[in-house]
């Protein structure tokens, strides 16, 4: 039988981890969406209107996730981890407020306009609240991740009593790896709607759909991905250097580095083990991590058997998960920028007309290898989020709290219950979700493309042909 | 900074505990409105009604929602010692009404972006979703005024108090859709609205009679000299509203379509006036009979930053709020994103 401890770190993990998807989704989606409601308008090319039309579906339902999972982890604050708000709600708590307070409200309310209000509002105003919905999920963004930052790297308060009381707010939302932590994040999620564009156009061109709209996509998608991956390489760097200062253990876990030493190899595979505190079976590049993380062969990196207490108490993460987790993430990373600058490349190549960046360019098999790429955000996402999160175990406000000592005292059973109640609904959601994605892709290729735009009225656009919009009118 | 002669740590809980109660009123009514109307979709006459009910409050529930995040916002971060204690001992109805926000929000999108055959699905699990959102967090009403402690007979008051908000969220609800539906809908609404106003009725009463029972204290406060007199005015402006609403249900629908807001408008000040008699009786405990606001509130200095960025947003957001209910104002329409 677990104990209520691994069961709530279980169940806070299946939460986040589900709730995270659908904001990695809606931060760069709201300003995709933007982006072709712009294009519509300085082109006048209905392909952008067919575009905005498809993804504002999926940009709904990913919102609705979003939020209901959201709420959910609130709550959780305080049924499983009231020793977290107890100690340092000082700090977590103005920075909470301030996200609803300027993010969750701005979202929900103008997401309403912007869904429904198209016919009701003039066009300025409809546009007014698409910006202001991308506006809303990336303020949200802004202070969770300062947050978030915080704990791995506080500063700006004293503890008095016991309990952490906020003496510099510049400091603590300024905090040292915040900066890195946001540009990474908003990079991820620009990433992942980059190649969900390109991967749901390219499952609708493979289906045959060789609409005008559908060739934009791809080439958007494209374009975005090859234009932020190397951005993201080069900030995730520096996120790396600059965690190395801060949390050292975490580094050490992410290299499978056991003992400080300098030319420490980039390992490609190793099993690492916790027993014998050595790695089994490791390949690895010689000198590759020195290089990476000190620029030179020589580089000292700490290890791990720094972060062991005299009494023999563990104060670095498993080293396993955080090992393997940074190389799924990176190991995506590199499948994103060989596959979008190698597609960037063949569409250089002009077409039988002369015409470059054409679609037909690109061979099949690339094609399908997008499609499963769709979801390649979210794998690297999560496994980046899992990396920074579980490399800051056994803290939870690192050096300041252990994530022991927040557990709430609520019976194993019913934590396990509850859990398995969560993992039941999250994993029916998610078929559920993945299933309309792909469904509304199937109906989109027997749509007909938008020909003609009804007149404007007082600047709005309105009576847009709606024959293949059918399944957004409730009543059909 | 002193404020009426009190220094920050006095005067600081008070108003972190009247923003919280604005906000938990304003989710109770809002979302009330709109979870009520999830409870009342199998009832639709027809598939149609069933869209236009949806439709009605498409545009709203998400905002509406977003003050319950404030209010257990407001409590995390102003009261975090009784966040803790509360959530806690709230265990499973907190577990139940989260499995039922989850389901409703989604069933909005998935009922009309899913192919046509799993419509139904979808509907079901929409008012399934409300119906467990209303009736955990009647249980939980419930089980607050009972002190948080649970016995055979404060468990069985729960279960009541369930009943009694799921019905009361069902007759605003129903009072929501004879201001916003028209025909069949509306003359359906009305009925609603007839047979679930005892709900709001019972509700209140089983509450009224409950607090000073389980309390001295409180009966102290509603049951001495002058109080009673002053605070005479809370069940008796109840009973007038009560009066009215009676009356119009007489009238209604009225041929012009006048006074389709008047049961609304008088559920309105029903849940007023039942949360501040609540409000009365509680004051100064957070968690009841335990802990006060001035014991669980956090530092002065953390809520003065939050007091700060209120005072310029609560302000801007209650007007785009307004905003939104003006863009979607007059009769319920088919939601179309074009």
């Amino acid at each position: 039988m677990m104990d209520t401890l691994i069961l709530s770190r279980i169940q806070f993990a299946a939460n986040i981890s589900f709730h995270i998807l659908f904001p990695t989704i809606t931060i760069a989606l709201g300003w995709f969406l933007l982006f072709f409601k712009l294009r519509f308008q300085w082109t006048g090319d209905l392909k952008w209107m067919e575009a905005y039309r498809f993804w504002v579906k999926i940009f709904a339902l990913s919102f609705a996730m979003g939020v209901v999972s959201g709420i959910t982890m609130s709550f959780q604050f305080g049924t499983n981890w009231p020793g977290f708000m107890e100690k340092v709600g000082n700090i977590a708590g103005p920075l909470l407020a301030y996200e609803v307070m300027t993010a969750f409200f701005l979202e929900a309310v103008f997401i309403g306009i912007m869904l429904f209000g198209f016919s009701r509002v003039p066009n300025w105003l409809h546009t007014t609240a698409t910006f202001l919905v991308a506006f809303g999920t990336t303020m949200s963004t802004f202070w969770i991740i300062v947050l978030n930052s915080w704990m791995h790297t506080p500063q700006g308060f004293e503890i008095i009593e016991g309990v952490a009381h906020a003496t510099d707010w510049w400091a603590i939302i300024f905090n040292p790896s915040m900066p890195y932590r946001l540009a990474h994040m908003l990079l991820a999620s620009g990433l992942t709607v980059s190649f969900l564009v390109a991967g749901l156009a390219a499952f609708r061109w493979l289906l045959g759909d060789r609409k005008e709209t559908v060739r934009s996509q791809i080439r958007v998608g494209l374009g975005f991905a090859a234009l932020l991956i190397p951005i993201q390489i080069l900030a995730g760097d520096m996120h790396g250097l600059n965690t190395l200062e801060h949390q050292p253990a975490k580094v050490a876990a992410m290299e499978g580095n056991w003992e400080t030493q300098s030319n420490v190899p980039l390992l490609l595979f190793a099993l690492p083990n916790g027993e014998t505190r050595q790695n089994d079976y490791e390949i690895g590049v010689p000198n590759g991590a020195s290089i990476i993380l000190k620029h030179k062969a020589e580089g000292v990196l700490p290890g791990l058997n720094d972060f062991v207490a005299e009494d023999g108490t563990v104060l670095h993460p498993p080293v396993g998960k955080v090992f393997w987790s940074f190389r799924v993430m990176v190991g995506t990373g590199v499948a994103m920028l060989l596959l979008s600058w190698a597609s960037v490349a063949l569409m250089w190549r002009r077409n039988a007309q002369g015409k470059r960046f054409q679609i037909d360019r690109l061979p099949k098999l690339l094609l399908i290898a997008l499609v499963p790429m769709a979801l390649s955000g979210w794998v690297a996402t999560l496994a980046g989020w899992y990396t920074t999160e579980i490399g800051r175990q056994p803290w939870l406000v690192n050096g300041v709290m252990s994530t022991t000592e927040a557990v709430a005292d609520v019976p194993a059973a019913m934590v396990l219950s509850t859990l398995i109640g969560y993992l039941s609904v999250y994993a029916a959601l998610l078929f559920a979700y993945i299933g309309v994605i792909l469904y509304l892709a199937v109906k989109a290729r027997h749509g007909a493309p938008l020909d003609e735009m009804g007149p404007t009225s007082g600047g709005a656009v309105v009576d847009v042909i709606a024959r293949d919009d059918r399944g957004v009118v409730p009543a059909e | 900074m002193t404020l009426f002669g009190l220094p920050p740590a006095e005067w600081l809980p008070i108003v972190f505990a009247a923003m919280m109660g604005f906000s938990i009123l304003l989710y109770v009514i809002l979302d009330g409105y709109d979870l009520g109307v999830g409870i009342l979709t199998p009832f639709a006459a027809s598939d149609q009604d069933k869209d236009m009910m949806v439709a009605s409050i498409g545009p709203f529930w998400d905002a509406n929602e977003t003050w319950l995040v404030l209010a257990v916002g407001l409590l995390l971060v102003a009261f975090p010692a009784a966040h803790g204690l509360i959530l806690s001992t709230l265990y499973l109805p907190v577990f139940i009404m989260l499995i039922g926000l989850i389901l409703r929000g989604v069933s909005f999108e998935f009922r009309v972006k899913a192919r046509a055959k799993y419509k139904n699905l979808w509907n079901r699990l929409f008012f399934l979703g409300s119906l467990m959102t209303a009736m955990s967090q009647g249980f939980m009403l419930g089980l607050y005024v009972m002190g948080l402690q649970f016995t055979l007979v404060t468990i069985l008051f729960s279960l009541l108090c369930a009943l009694a908000l799921t019905v009361a969220y069902a007759f605003i609800g129903a009072a929501w859709l004879i201001m916003k539906g028209e025909g069949r809908l509306q003359i359906d609404a009305v009925r609603w609205a007839k047979e679930c106003i005892w709900g709001l009725v019972v509700g209140i009463a089983a509450i009224s009679l409950a607090t000073p029972m389980v309390s001295a204290r409180i009966w102290d406060k509603w049951f001495s000299f002058p109080e009673i007199l002053l605070l005479s005015p809370l069940p008796l402006l109840s009973l007038l509203l009560l009066f009215i609403l009676a009356r119009s249900f007489k009238h209604l629908p009225d041929a012009g379509d006048n006074w389709a807001w008047a049961p609304f408008v008088s559920a309105l000040g029903l849940f007023v006036l039942a949360f501040m008699g609540l409000a009365y009786s509680f004051y100064p405990y957070v968690v009841p009979e335990q802990l006060t606001i001035y014991e669980a509130a956090s530092a002065p200095e953390s809520l003065m930053i939050i007091l700060i960025g209120a005072l310029f947003v609560v302000p801007t957001i209650l007007g785009y709020t307004a905003l939104a209910y003006w863009v979607f104002r007059g009769k319920a329409q088919t939601l179309r994103y074009d």
